[in-house]
């Protein structure tokens, strides 16, 4: 029987395609516990390092587990809800979901997302009640893809703490200098919102940053740095985590503190 | 291919018949992958694993593929390894296996595996084309190594991660050259690298395939 027969061209094809896939098959299924371990553990990475507490070495299991408490929220309230367990939930999904997730057009839109999530996902550092960090997903168009980070806010929901982000496509060296801790340094201490109080953020990147609403923006990525203010300006926005953060601004925050201070001694005179 | 010893198959592709610098190929990933060491090292071993066991496996059957479907049997088997490779990475080098992303399965439609599987394999025994494998993945790496090297130490100020030069985004004095961590700078590096190589051994200089005429001198217009 010649090599060039049919009959034994389809069973040359036949049997190398079920040997193939054999071991296809079983490295994929052999390695998939150990593959989404590596994602899980370096989603929690990311978050450990947006809040300062990741640094070479540590034990990122043992840290996220002591210190990060998830919980999902409802954004269009700003209240957390139960109905979803937040191990599992997941925001991408939820997002396109007509059930969990609405769609955006036009002027609103700013971040290029054209859908997004009513809930997710935030990560608390410390007591939930009166947490010390809060951890929010963030994501938006950049210069040539979908960002997708975290932003650390302390517990007043007005002081930054850093940004990072796992999974961007911007120009190496330029936009791509978004995770470089230099930068991501200069966030500390930043506040999202001015002193009128209202739910508008007004943290943004500029050229020439000075006063606490304003971080230095990359320099050669002008782009990137756009990209980065519109995804700032939407999920801090109320269409985000506006109303969310509100709950902790009014209440604890330094200066609430410190008018009703300022009111009782009026009073005491 | 006049001598074939287990030796020759091995060390000839490193420089005297170097898969990137004197068959041109695998120029796309070699572009892709160059922007830093570590990436490109693990890029080499991925590619060795593949053109080797591809090279075994295909040689292996070689007396029972038909030739009509002789590439689609060489394909199947690339690509099954290169998922395998894929899958491993991911598994056990998830930092980069992100940095690779999409060239690792990009390697089934590297020119130098279908290259070797087809011009070799298909007619040599599976131990000489495993090592003939093994020597065209590491003309490949030693290309790969070369260039990730300049582009990695111009291009971010260190080698392997390290820092050599400090850069000025970390507070030293060192501007990194932006235009070597895009992939088009990979051109410039190949090029001037094939340069050398070819000045080394001028048996490799191609004979020109037209000859270029001399300048016709100007006329003036009537």
């Amino acid at each position: 029987m010649g090599n060039n027969s049919i009959k034994k061209t389809l069973i040359v094809a036949f049997a190398l395609c079920i040997v193939c896939s054999v071991i296809v098959s079983t490295a994929a299924v052999a390695l998939r516990p150990q593959q989404q371990l590596n994602q899980e553990l370096d989603r929690k990475t990311n978050i450990l390092n947006v809040a300062n507490l990741y640094s070479e070495g540590t034990d990122v299991e043992k840290v996220f587990n002591n210190k990060m408490q998830a919980r999902v929220v409802d954004m269009r309230t700003g209240e957390y809800t139960d109905e979803f367990d937040p191990d599992t939930f997941n925001h991408f999904e939820a997002a396109s979901d007509p059930a969990t997730g609405r769609t955006l057009s036009g002027p609103e839109d700013i971040a290029g997302l054209s859908r997004v999530e009513n809930y997710t996902t935030v990560y608390l550092v410390g007591d939930p009640d009166d947490p010390d960090q809060i951890v929010l997903p963030l994501r938006g168009q950049g210069l040539w893809g979908l960002m997708r980070g975290f932003l650390s806010v302390k517990g007043d929901g007005n002081t930054l703490q850093s940004i990072t982000y796992y999974e961007l496509s911007e120009t190496p060296g330029l936009g791509a200098e978004v995770n470089n801790p230099r930068w991501q340094a200069l966030w500390e201490g930043k506040k999202i919102y001015d002193e009128k109080g209202d739910l508008s953020p007004a943290i943004h990147l500029s050229k020439s940053a000075s006063g606490d609403n304003e971080v230095d923006a990359l320099s050669g990525a002008t782009l990137t740095s756009n990209g980065v203010t519109n995804m700032l300006q939407f999920w801090l926005s109320p269409e985000g985590f506006g109303e969310y953060l509100a709950r902790f601004r009014s209440g604890t925050s330094p200066d609430d503190a410190q008018d009703a201070d300022g009111t009782l001694e009026s009073e005491g005179a | 291919m006049a001598d074939v010893t287990p030796k020759s198959v091995l060390t000839t592709p490193i420089f005297q018949n170097n898969p990137i610098a004197l068959q041109i190929l695998g120029i796309c990933s070699a572009l892709a992958v160059t922007t830093s060491m570590s990436v490109s090292l693990v890029m080499t071993v991925a590619v060795i694993f593949v053109t080797s066991l591809s090279s075994f496996f295909v040689s292996l059957i070689r007396n029972h593929i038909p030739s009509s479907i002789r590439i689609i049997v060489q394909m199947t088997i690339i690509a099954s390894l290169v998922i395998v490779v894929d899958q491993i990475l991911k598994a056990y080098a998830y930092e980069i296996s992100k940095q690779l992303s999409v060239f690792v399965g990009l390697i089934i439609t590297n020119c130098i595996v279908m290259g070797r599987a087809e011009g070799f394999a298909m007619s040599n025994s599976p131990g000489l084309s495993f090592l003939d494998g093994v020597g065209n993945g590491l003309g490949y790496g030693f290309v790969l190594m070369v260039v990730g090297f300049v582009r990695e130490l111009l291009g971010s100020g260190s080698v392997f991660g390290i820092t050599i030069l400090q850069t000025v985004q970390d507070g030293g004095w060192y501007v990194g050259n932006g235009l070597l961590l895009l992939p088009p700078s990979a051109f410039f590096v190949i090029g001037l690298l094939i340069w050398v190589m070819r000045s080394i051994n001028p048996d490799q200089v191609e004979e020109n395939e037209f000859q270029m005429k001399d300048n016709t001198q100007p006329k003036e217009a009537v």
